[in-house]
């Protein structure tokens, strides 16, 4: 600990770890933006009382590193499965709070089936993504929200129309669909960013709680190591490239979307 | 009460699973399997339960894997192509000790090395039941849910077009296995308790990194499995020179054709294997110990035919006597599947002679 | 000092989104490495409490300490609640 300046008696702690974060170290890299996703789910799941009836389908990724350290419920699905997944656990259990926490490579690449039939469906879980254009896991390859012009390893100069197609809008693709209540994608890379997500996922949350249909948040995310660039210009990075693309707001905000 | 209904097969699995407290299904439609789905889309909301017509085999095994996740007796079925589709799943939800039961009504027999070997990937097996009768298919599918649980295992029922749509009547007994213990191992919300990850990936406990015992839990409970739960019927084996070996509703016209064998003064035996997982080798040894010689029958290019060879062991000579038979349906009802067909082939090969 | 931040040096990985976010900038990275080989934040005076760098921090390093803002206010009337 450094602790040149320590806090005094009058002074009172207010912020602290999420209490339902059973370890601060992961193995995610430096300047990685989902961390800060996870901290603001866990804060909000404590803050609503969730916990005890919090159910977690957890999707395979960097982020699959996460459930270990989460002191809620997890049901670990397959790579793009696990909107199937949370169909089937929010089904029979009805009064459970049920939420997906997917990458895009997981959602928008591999199970983009799932995810828009669950919304179509209007099931009444809240879908989660951590968008940073990139399969980060397998080392930086593409994925259907790579943007245009951004290099991988499967794009190599860059994403290009002719050979590689375009990404996929997948907050605006949802928003379409009738059973989707709530649509909104936000972002991780500044503190006002940071906040919008944590009202954003909030207000997905209720949606849930309220069992007006299916809840969707996307949120971006750095990952500087697969943009290949230093940890401090991720925010920069996200903000020139990722957050072009992928406007943030509230795309769909609608009361009783499952009647 | 128990009493007795004539009901298509496909039908009666799917009261007998409600019966005993199945209350998630999920399916997509594909012949022979899609009366399974149809039967559940009306019964389930009645018992209080959920049957969902995904949009894919794939989506489907999903549901299940989560209801089942979550605690709930849950169960799929499909015919082999849907089945292919589900083995990812059906790999990983083993290695996660999730137990469900899954059913193939299979076109023909040649889904017994996908149902056997594990059409997935990695070290995980499934239970096998093979029935030969609509009764036979209600008690093993009540049998299923009880060692799916107790082994926290998944078990696959082998059907198949007869089965899915012969009428017969069956009768559904009040079940009487016994208890067991509670899920904890599910995740239903971490009420009073520390959260849990029910994972294919790891262990379940937070924080623990133990990869190996997690995954060697999944492996190491097959030899009991394999000790415990072997089923086999058989008939006329103890002077039989010929010993037939067939399983599921070929079993059942083997073994009128091995009847009528007798009756012409042959003398042929039949094993129809019921567990084809574990499989009963020693029931095949034993006969082919005492016979001069065997003969499988099953409608496919010879798969089972490995198994029994394992099991005898070169002992006596192996003949095929089956082999893919479908008509212009391709749903496995084709030619070979008849009790002439069967006793003509039955005295192709019956050993003729002194020893 | 009306406000101050606890910093776990070992748990941080260099990354460097907490130096630009701070409004007073009073976060500067060490030219020390920490156990893993990373430079850490280290706290100068002027520290306000506003809890940035603990929001952007991927790896939880941060804790935030403030003096209640009853406390600090004691010369003017016009408080806001």
């Amino acid at each position: 600990m450094n602790q040149p300046l320590a806090p005094t008696p009058d002074m009172r702690k207010v912020f602290d770890k999420p209490d339902l974060l059973l370890k601060t170290e992961h193995s995610l890299c430096p300047g990685c933006g989902e961390p800060i996703a996870l901290r603001l789910m866990l804060e909000l799941i404590q803050e609503l009382g969730l916990r005890n009836r919090t159910i977690c389908v957890a999707g395979i990724g960097c982020y699959t590193a996460f459930p270990m350290i989460m002191d809620v419920d997890v049901l670990q699905a397959l790579h793009g499965r696990a909107p199937s997944v949370a169909t089937g656990a929010k089904r029979v259990r009805p009064d459970a709070f049920v939420f997906t926490m997917q990458g895009d490579g997981d959602m928008v690449s591999e199970g983009l089936q799932e995810v828009i039939h669950s919304a179509a469906r209007g099931e009444r879980f809240t879908a989660v993504v951590l968008n940073n254009g990139v399969f980060g896991e397998t080392g930086g390859h593409a994925t259907a929200t790579t943007v245009l012009g951004q290099h991988t390893k499967t794009t190599p100069g860059g994403r290009n129309l002719e050979l590689h197609g375009n990404p996929i809008k997948i907050s605006e693709l949802i928003a379409q669909l009738d059973g989707a209540a709530y649509v909104a994608r936000a972002s991780v890379h500044t503190p006002s960013s940071i906040k919008l997500t944590r009202q954003y996922l909030h207000d997905a949350f209720q949606c849930q709680l309220a069992g007006r249909g299916f809840s969707f948040v996307e949120i971006l995310t750095m990952c500087p190591t697969d943009w290949f660039v230093p940890p401090e210009a991720g925010p920069g990075w996200l903000a020139d490239n990722l957050k072009k693309t992928y406007p943030l707001g509230v795309i769909k905000d609608q009361e009783g979307a499952r009647g | 009460m128990s009493r007795r209904v004539l009901m298509e097969g496909s039908c009666a699995m799917a009261e007998g699973a409600l019966q005993v407290g199945c209350r998630f299904y999920a399916g997509y439609p594909i012949t022979p399997s899609t009366e399974i789905l149809e039967y559940m889309a009306v019964r389930m909301p009645q018992v209080g339960g959920v049957c969902m017509n995904a949009e894919s085999e794939i989506e489907a095994i999903g549901m299940v894997w989560g209801a089942a996740g979550c605690g709930v007796r849950s169960m799929i079925a499909s015919t082999g192509q849907g089945i292919s589709l589900m083995q990812e799943s059906f790999a990983e939800l083993a290695n996660a000790q999730i137990p469900i039961v899954a059913v193939n009504m299979c076109r023909g027999q040649g889904d017994y090395f996908q149902a056997t070997r594990g059409g997935g990937h990695g070290d995980y097996r499934f239970i096998v039941l093979a029935p030969a009768s609509a009764q036979e298919a209600v008690d093993l599918i009540q049998e299923a849910f009880y060692l799916a649980d107790k082994w926290r295992n998944p078990v696959l029922i082998m059907g198949d077009f007869l089965l899915a749509h012969t009428s017969e009547l069956v009768e559904f007994r009040p079940s009487d296995e016994l208890e067991l213990p509670p899920k904890t191992w599910a995740t239903t919300g971490a009420q009073g308790r520390r959260g849990i990850t029910l994972s294919p990936l790891g262990p379940s406990e937070k924080l623990s990194t133990d990869l190996a015992s997690a995954l060697g839990k999944v492996t190491e409970k097959h030899p009991a499995i394999r000790a415990a739960e072997v089923r086999v019927d058989s008939g006329w084996v103890d002077d039989a020179d010929l010993v037939v070996i067939a399983f599921g509703f070929p079993g059942r016209f083997v073994k009128y054709a091995v009847r009528l064998a007798r009756e012409q003064g042959l003398r042929v035996g039949y094993v129809r294997p019921i567990s084809l997982w574990p499989f009963p080798s020693a029931a095949i040894a034993e006969a082919a110990a005492r016979a001069k010689a065997l003969a499988v029958f099953e409608l496919n290019a010879g798969q089972m035919i490995e198994d029994v060879q394992l099991a005898a062991l070169g002992r006596v000579p192996l003949h095929a006597i089956g082999g893919i038979s479908q008509d212009h349906s391709g749903f496995g009802v084709g030619p070979a599947l008849t009790v002439e067909n069967i006793l003509g082939r039955i005295r192709d090969v019956y050993p003729r002679a002194a020893a | 000092m009306r406000a101050t931040v606890t910093i776990d040096i070992e748990t941080c990985k260099g990354c460097v989104l907490c130096v630009p976010v701070c409004p007073p900038r009073v976060l500067v990275m060490s030219e020390a490495v920490n156990a893993k080989g990373y430079r850490y934040p280290l706290l100068l005076e002027g520290c306000t409490g506003c809890e940035l760098c603990a929001k952007v921090c991927p790896d939880y390093c941060f804790e935030v300490y403030r003096e209640p803002l009853e406390e600090r206010r004691t010369d003017s009337a016009a408080v806001p609640p």
